[in-house]
């Protein structure tokens, strides 16, 4: 199963590393990794999405807090989260296809941010699944580039993941 | 305060943690550090002949104290050297900490001199690493790395030193932390009472239990608690390779060692157990065998002070964070005041199933009346040191022949390497264990191959005077791996001859110590008695053994605990 670890790290040089290294290490999936630093500059927030089963998920979640510069650490997975991913992507945009495409920007709820005489260049934030959705719309042949940021998510309600 | 340079404050820093010993090799980045401990006498220096051997050495001093080891090295080469013993120490969970020199860093990243990326190159294999940022940092990432190294499950921590850290110009205020304030890093210090009682009601209702102890109980300091609780429930206990010690082989309580090359009896209760009470072992693949076909009928309560340890190959039904002495404590007292008793009954017919295992196998093998057998010699040495050495091992047969036949009645006195097998840890051990411990025997039993692994520490043996006996277990070959091969690959010696050995003999002299060679069983006895009796000399001691021998019992490979060789013809 699909999950979203989100951690809390120290802001310290070579903590990334450590959390990259136990993945590869250990032969963990990392499907998507996003860190930036907090609103306190001396932790990141860093998020993971990753698959395997559920012995291999829990030895993930213990490992990284093992590690002595992992502060804290939640499955996001196991309770009502959000999570979104943004996307840019640069689409072939010409004759009749630039109004196709801006009618699934709209659908999709996204933004076209960049234009030129032949390319659009789309934003777009959500869960992964609804990008994928997006691209798939557009179809491959069109997209000539795309970026996306990873996952971020946070728990729903009043549960917050602090010090 | 004081002024301080960044050297004089991590020389000031170690004597401040109580470190009286260090072991380490000099080089440009680690100059100013060493310079630092020339002009004090209170932190004392080893000069090993290898780096790898400082890193063994610290880890026989930490294995047989329960003391973290140190080792200072310098950048690049001086560094890596030490990765092979860094790994060792971490495999085995042994506390130390790695001072490493690095180049300035301001030239970090530059491919200086003798540069390499030690963080980098050490992260997979320590339990922390540090690197000093500025120079009044010193202190208290001293304090940061003994405290890492020495608490919770203990590991190895590496400290990256730039050069310009330590630089003698540069002085700073010196104070040396009280404690340590790591808001991420905290081990537990008890186990939850909740879990606790629930595992001692099932151990008290168990018909057919067992214990089943690791190197955690000796990291642990345990071995008082486990003896007293295993002793009050009478059940049977057994242990790991890493866990020699944690209870007198000599009792009739205790099974013997299990797993790959195990005792019959402990493998064999093992499989058909029905509570399984694990304390701070970690179902290695060479204790399981295959895990799918482990212990079907058992239920198993994990105790253990790394909650990663727990479930990790092996489902807990009762897992149990936290110090193995504290938990193992209050089970105890449990223990004592339950009303419920171990029903005398099921124990007793469990017992008698134990009974003949072992009159089944017991430990046995084929004397001959000419070659030496290398069990025999163990048991020999077993007799005439009185059971009471501190025994290091290398990697091979030799190592099992020892950890089998030499029964230990206390903890911390088998040291070798479980977890990464490294040969050529023997003799710096043993070096690390003899400079602390003049007075008791310290012997190294090893082989031909992993002698030469580190047999330039004869040389610091005999700078620093260490009158440890080796015993090497000569069969002229790697015989684990030829044992593996005559096993699956239809004897095919592939490169597992020792072909032109030295004379170690005259290679023992040559550094000046005593050779002695056994090569008739007659000799064995006067020659071993003869080296034991030089007190103040080492004595490698070369005995000739049957080249053709074979470990067992030994698992059959993927199959079930009680799956087992029991001599190159007998399977059960
Ligand atoms: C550094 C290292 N290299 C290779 C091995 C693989 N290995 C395990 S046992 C062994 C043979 C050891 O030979 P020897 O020291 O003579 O011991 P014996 O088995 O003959 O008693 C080897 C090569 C190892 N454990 N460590
Ligand atoms: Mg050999």
């Amino acid at each position: 199963m699909r999950r979203i670890i989100s951690v809390l790290l120290e802001n310290e040089p070579g903590a990334l590393s450590r959390v990259v290294g136990l993945f590869s290490q250990r032969n963990y999936n990392i499907e998507t990794l996003t860190v930036a630093p907090t609103e306190d500059e001396t932790l990141s927030r860093l998020t993971v999405t990753t698959t395997g089963p559920d012995r291999v998920i829990e030895q993930i979640t213990k490992q990284l807090n093992k590690l002595v510069e992992v502060v804290k650490l939640v499955d996001l997975t196991e309770g009502p989260h959000i999570e979104r991913e943004l996307m840019l992507i640069k689409l072939k945009a010409t004759g009749s296809q630039r109004a196709e495409i801006k009618r699934t920007v709209d659908i999709f709820r996204g933004q076209i941010v960049d234009v030129t005489s032949s390319v659009y260049t789309v934003q777009l934030a959500g869960a992964s699944d609804k990008l994928d959705g997006f691209v798939q719309a557009i179809g491959t042949s069109g997209v000539l580039e795309v970026v996306r940021s990873g996952v971020s998510g946070i728990a729903r309600g009043e549960k917050v993941l602090s010090l | 305060m004081e002024l301080l340079s960044g050297a004089d404050m991590l020389i000031r820093s170690l004597q401040d943690q109580g470190i009286e010993y260090i072991y380490g090799y000099p080089g440009g980045a680690a100059l100013h550090i060493y310079d630092a401990l020339f002009r004090q006498d209170e932190v004392k220096h080893i000069l090993v002949r290898h780096e790898q051997a400082a890193v063994h050495m610290a880890d026989g001093y930490a294995r047989a104290t329960g003391l973290p080891g140190t080792v200072l090295v310098t950048s690049g080469p001086g560094a890596t050297n030490t990765i092979t013993g860094i790994a060792t120490a971490f495999m085995d969970s042994i506390p130390m900490v790695v001072l490493c020199g690095q180049v300035a860093s301001t030239l970090i990243g530059e491919d200086a001199f003798q540069e390499t990326d030690m963080m980098g190159v050490s992260r997979p294999v320590v339990k922390h690493n540090l690197s000093v940022r500025h120079p009044s940092e010193i202190p208290e990432i001293i304090r940061k790395a003994y405290y890492i190294a020495s608490t919770g499950r203990p590991g190895p921590v590496v400290v990256d030193i730039p050069k310009d850290m330590t630089a003698p110009n540069e002085r700073f205020e010196y104070a040396y932390p009280k404690k340590v304030k790591l808001r991420s890093y905290n081990p537990a210090i008890r186990g939850h009472a909740g879990q606790i009682k629930k595992a001692v009601d099932m151990m008290l209702a168990a018909r057919r239990p067992i214990i089943y102890a690791g190197g955690g109980v000796i990291l642990g300091k345990a071995s008082g608690q486990l003896t007293e609780l295993v002793r009050k429930l009478g059940y049977p206990i057994t242990n790991t390779l890493m866990g020699i010690g944690c209870y007198p082989a000599s009792d009739k309580q205790h099974l013997g060692w299990l797993g790959m090359h195990g005792t019959y009896e402990a493998n064999m209760a093992m499989h058909h157990s029905d509570l399984i009470l694990a304390v701070g072992a970690r179902f290695d693949d060479r204790v399981t065998n295959a895990t799918e076909k482990f212990c079907p009928g058992a239920r198993i309560i994990h105790i253990d002070i790394d909650p990663a340890s727990i479930s990790k190959t092996i489902d807990a039904d009762v897992p149990i964070v936290g110090p193995v002495d504290a938990v193992l404590k209050e089970m105890l007292a449990l223990v004592k005041e339950s009303k419920e008793k171990p029903d005398a009954e099921a124990l007793a017919s469990w017992w008698r199933q134990i009974d003949e295992w072992r009159a089944f196998h017991g430990m046995r093998y084929e004397t001959s009346p000419d070659v030496i057998k290398p069990q025999e010699v163990v048991e020999m040495l077993h007799r005439l040191t009185n059971g009471d050495a501190f025994v290091t091992s290398d990697v091979g047969q030799h190592q099992m022949f020892a950890a089998q036949y030499y029964k230990f009645d206390k903890p911390n006195r088998w040291i070798n390497s479980g977890g990464l097998g490294t040969m050529g840890f023997g003799l710096p051990a043993a070096m690390g264990i003899k400079l602390t411990h003049p007075d008791e025997e310290v012997l190294c039993i090893t082989g031909e191959g992993s002698i030469q692994m580190n047999i330039q520490e004869l040389s610091t043996c005999n700078q620093y005077k260490l009158p440890v006996k080796i015993i090497n277990l000569n069969n002229q070959s790697l015989g684990m791996v030829r044992q593996w091969q005559d096993m699956n690959y239809e004897s095919r010696h592939s490169h597992s001859y020792m072909e032109s050995l030295p004379d170690f003999i005259k290679l023992a002299e040559a550094y000046g110590h005593v050779g002695i060679r056994i090569d008739k069983k007659e000799d064995l006895e006067p020659k071993l008695k003869e080296a034991l009796a030089m007190k103040d000399r080492l004595v490698f001691v070369d005995i000739q053994v049957d080249r053709f021998e074979h470990v067992y019992p030994m698992q059959v490979a993927r199959g079930c605990m009680k799956d087992m060789w029991l001599s190159k013809t007998e399977r059960v």
